[in-house]
C-alpha cells in the first residue's frame, strides 16, 4: 500500500491549516457564502438536506486496518456512529457540525487520509478496480497509476475551478470493474504490439441526466505520456466546456457538441505544447509509487479447513459460492463483505462493524481492505483456510449476507433521506426490494442481477447501467419510479432502455417482481443470466408483464 | 480603485507603470486560445480578466501563454480571492489586481498567508522543478 512521503504529509497538514482558517474567515465575513462554498466543497464538505456532510476520499478504494479503525473513531466521536460507503470509493459522514470538521480532517491526516477534491468543480478522487493486485484476470495493477494521478491532480493550480466536476477511473483488467466507460476519462491499461505498457484513453462517458458511453480518444498512449496527456484533455475542456448551463458543462457534452475528432485534434495540439513541461521526474515518482504496491508474501497452507466447512456448513457454502472471487495466488480468495444486509441501508457500516472488518484485515488479510463502487467492502488477499473463521466473525456483526452480485446487492444513492437534490426516496425502495426477495427465497434462483436506484436525474445510483435501473422522480408532489432495463456497467457498457410509464412507491416492488418472474420464465436455462436473456428476447415480454396486453395493442394501433 | 498584490503584499506603486499603453492588452476569460499568439505580439503587459472567482479559465490561459514563451508581465484582474493567490502564481501570473471592496474584506494578511506559493506544490514536484 502507498505510504505518504514527507511531502504528502506536509501538504495535507498545510491544507488542513488553510481550511481551518477558511472556516474562521467565513464566520468573520472575510469570505462570502458564495466564495466559501467551492472552498469547502474542494475539501469534501457538502451542505445537505438536514446537515453538513463530509465526504472522505479512499483513494482507489484501498485502506488498511488503522485507517478503517480511525473511520470508526470519527463516526463515533463526531457523527452518529456510522458511515456510508459510496459508489466512488468514498465514505460519507452525514451529521458533522461545521466547527468540528477541521478536527475531523486532522484526525484523518493522522492515518494518511484526507477529504481533498471529493467534491466541487475539481478532478475528483480517482477510482480503480477494487480487485486490483489480487484478481486472477489482471494484466497490470492500476493503483500506482491512480496514485500518480492523485498527486498530479491534487491542488493542480489550473484545475480547481473547472466548468464542472471531473472523474477519472483506471482499470488494469480486461473485465472492467471500474466502469471506465462512464467516466469523464477512463483509462484501460493495455500493451501495444511491441509489448510496451500504455493506456487506452476513453473520454466523455458519464451518467447523470444525459447518459453517455465514453469514446476512445487515444487507442494507445505510452505510459510515460500519461500526465501531459491528461493535462491536455482537462486543459482543453477547461476553456471549451460550457459555463452557461451546469447541465451542459461536463466533458461528455463538450465531446458530443464538438465531436470526438475535433476534441482529439485540440488535445493533441495542447499535448504537443505542454509535453516538454514533464521532464521524466514524474516517471521516477511513478517507479517509487509502484514499489509501495508490491504484492504481499502469500503462503502455501493446506486448504482443508475450507473444504471441511464447505462440505458441512450450508450457510458457509452459500456465502463462499456467492461472495468469493478468484485470486491469482493458489489457495487464496478475494472475499467480499456485503454491506447490503436485507432491509439495511446499502453502503452503511456501523463503527463496530468497521472495527471487525479492520481486525479481520489485520489478522487474516495482509492488513488490506478495499471499498467497491458497488458499496461493499473487500478483503482482497485471504487464505482459504482462514475463511471459516472470517465468516464466523462477520456473522456475529451481521456482515455475512451472501448476496454479492444478486438482486439484493443494490446500489442506491442516499436519496431524499439525506440529499438536497433528491426528488424521491431511494434507500427505502432498496430495502423493500431486498426484503421482498429474501422472503420469496428467490435470490439464488435468480442469480446475477444488478439493480441500481437513483433518487433523482443526477444518477448517483448508476441506474442507467443497472440490469434493472430505477429512477425516482417527483410527479406533482408524488414519488414516481421509472424503470430501465438492459443497462450494463462492464466492458460491454450500455445504457438501459425505459420500459414505459413509471410506478408509484407502492407499485414499484410488485413491478420488479413481475420483471423477475418474466426473466425466470423466459430464460433458456438456469445458466442464462438476466442480462443475456434480456438481450436475447428484448423488451417486449417485460413490457407486457408490466403494462399488460392492452397497452401493447394500443401502441400497435 | 484597485489594489495590486504580489508576494510582498499590497503594492504602493504599479511595477508596470512604465509600460507603453500600446504594449498592454486586456484579455477576456473566454479568449480563444488559438488567437493568443497573434494577440500577444509586441505586448509587455497582459491582464486576464476574472469576471468571477469561479471562472477558472484564466489559470489555463496564463499557463498556455507562458508555455508559448511569453516573458512579459502577466496580471490576473478582477474577482480573484486570497485563496486563489497561489494558483495564480503557479499558473504563471506575476501579480493580482482586485477592487478596493474585496481588498477591504480580504486584507493584506490573508494574501500574505498564501504568499509562500512555492511550498507544498505537487506540480513542481512532478515536473522536477525546485520547490
Amino acid at each position: 500500500m502507498y505510504r505518504y512521503t514527507d511531502f504528502d504529509a506536509a501538504f495535507v497538514a498545510e491544507r488542513n491549516t488553510q481550511f481551518r482558517a477558511q472556516v474562521e474567515r467565513r464566520i468573520d465575513g472575510s469570505l462570502t457564502e458564495d466564495e466559501f462554498k467551492p472552498l469547502r466543497l474542494m475539501n469534501g464538505l457538502y451542505l445537505q438536506l438536514h446537515a453538513y456532510m463530509l465526504r472522505v476520499a479512499i483513494p482507489y478504494g484501498t485502506l488498511n486496518s488503522a485507517q478503517m479503525r480511525q473511520l470508526a473513531y470519527i463516526a463515533e466521536r463526531w457523527d452518529k456512529g456510522y458511515g456510508h460507503f459510496t459508489t466512488r470509493q468514498n465514505i460519507q459522514f452525514n451529521w458533522p457540525t461545521l466547527r468540528d470538521v477541521p478536527d475531523m480532517l486532522d484526525a484523518l491526516a493522522e492515518v494518511q487520509m484526507h477529504a481533498i477534491q471529493t467534491s466541487g468543480n475539481t478532478i475528483r478522487n480517482v477510482t480503480a478496480d477494487h480487485f486490483a493486485g489480487a484478481a486472477a484476470d489482471e494484466i497490470a495493477d492500476p493503483r500506482p497509476v491512480a496514485e500518480l494521478i492523485r498527486q498530479w491532480s491534487t491542488d493542480h493550480p489550473e484545475f480547481q475551478f473547472l466548468p464542472r466536476k471531473f472523474k477519472i477511473a483506471v482499470t488494469g483488467s480486461p473485465n472492467d470493474r471500474a466502469v471506465t466507460k462512464a467516466h469523464d476519462i477512463g483509462l484501460r491499461m493495455v500493451r501495444n504490439e511491441a509489448g510496451e505498457p500504455g493506456f487506452e484513453v476513453i473520454v466523455g462517458g458519464g451518467l447523470g441526466r444525459t447518459p453517455m458511453i465514453g469514446k476512445i480518444v487515444r487507442d494507445f498512449l505510452p505510459e510515460s505520456d500519461l500526465l501531459p496527456y491528461l493535462e491536455a484533455v482537462v486543459s482543453v475542456w477547461n476553456l471549451l466546456g460550457r459555463r452557461d448551463n451546469k447541465y451542459k458543462s461536463r466533458i461528455k457534452i463538450t465531446v458530443h457538441e464538438h465531436g470526438i475528432d475535433d476534441i482529439r485534434a485540440r488535445v493533441e495540439e495542447r499535448f504537443a505544447l505542454l509535453r516538454s513541461a514533464f521532464t521524466g521526474v514524474d516517471q521516477q515518482l511513478y517507479a517509487q509509487i509502484k514499489s509501495d504496491f508490491e504484492p504481499p508474501a502469500f503462503n502455501n497452507r493446506d486448504v482443508a479447513p475450507f473444504d471441511q466447512a464447505y462440505a458441512n456448513d450450508p450457510v458457509f457454502r452459500s456465502w463462499a459460492d456467492t461472495n468469493l472471487s478468484a485470486h491469482r495466488a493458489p489457495g487464496h480468495a478475494i472475499a467480499q463483505i456485503s454491506l447490503k444486509a436485507h432491509g439495511a441501508t446499502p453502503g452503511d457500516a456501523s463503527a463496530d462493524q468497521m472495527r471487525v472488518m479492520a481486525d479481520l484485515a489485520e489478522r487474516y488479510g495482509h492488513d488490506e481492505l478495499r471499498i467497491s463502487h458497488e458499496q461493499n467492502v473487500v478483503l482482497p488477499h485471504v487464505h482459504k483456510a482462514d475463511l471459516p473463521a472470517i465468516h464466523a466473525a462477520l456473522k456475529a456483526v451481521d456482515l455475512a449476507t451472501a448476496n454479492i452480485g444478486k438482486i439484493s446487492d443494490i446500489i442506491a444513492c442516499p436519496g431524499m433521506d439525506y440529499c438536497a437534490l433528491a426528488t424521491a426516496r431511494s434507500i427505502p425502495i432498496a430495502q423493500e426490494i431486498a426484503t421482498r426477495f429474501d422472503q420469496l427465497k428467490l435470490e439464488h434462483e435468480v442469480g446475477d442481477l444488478k439493480i441500481k436506484i437513483s433518487g433523482c436525474i443526477n444518477a448517483c445510483g448508476h441506474h442507467h447501467v443497472g440490469h434493472i435501473g430505477i429512477l425516482g422522480l417527483d410527479r406533482a408532489g408524488v414519488e414516481n419510479y421509472q424503470i430501465t432495463l438492459g443497462g450494463d456497467h462492464t466492458e460491454n457498457a450500455a445504457v438501459g432502455q425505459r420500459t414505459g410509464p413509471g410506478f408509484s412507491a407502492d407499485e414499484i416492488v410488485p413491478a420488479i417482481e413481475r420483471i423477475v418472474d418474466t426473466y425466470l420464465s423466459e430464460r433458456d436455462s438456469a445458466d442464462e443470466p438476466f442480462i443475456d436473456t434480456f438481450r436475447r428476447v428484448g423488451m417486449t415480454p417485460f413490457k407486457t408483464a408490466l403494462y399488460g396486453e392492452s397497452e401493447k395493442k394500443q401502441k400497435a394501433a | 480603485m484597485t489594489v495590486l498584490i504580489d508576494d510582498t503584499g499590497f503594492l504602493i506603486a504599479d511595477p508596470t507603470r512604465w509600460i507603453d499603453p500600446e504594449a498592454r492588452i486586456d484579455l477576456a476569460s473566454d479568449t480563444d486560445p488559438a488567437q493568443l499568439k497573434s494577440l500577444l505580439i509586441g505586448k509587455e503587459l497582459v491582464r486576464i480578466a476574472f469576471p468571477s472567482f469561479a471562472d477558472g479559465r484564466g489559470f489555463t490561459l496564463a499557463r498556455i501563454i507562458r508555455q508559448q514563451g511569453y516573458k512579459g508581465w502577466l496580471r490576473a484582474q478582477g474577482h480573484v480571492i486570497a485563496d486563489q493567490y497561489a494558483m495564480a502564481r503557479r499558473s504563471g501570473f506575476d501579480d493580482v489586481e482586485i477592487d478596493d471592496d474585496l481588498a477591504a474584506r480580504q486584507p493584506e494578511n490573508q494574501w500574505l498567508a498564501r504568499a509562500d506559493w512555492r511550498a507544498h506544490d505537487y506540480q513542481s514536484r512532478m515536473r522536477g522543478l525546485a520547490a
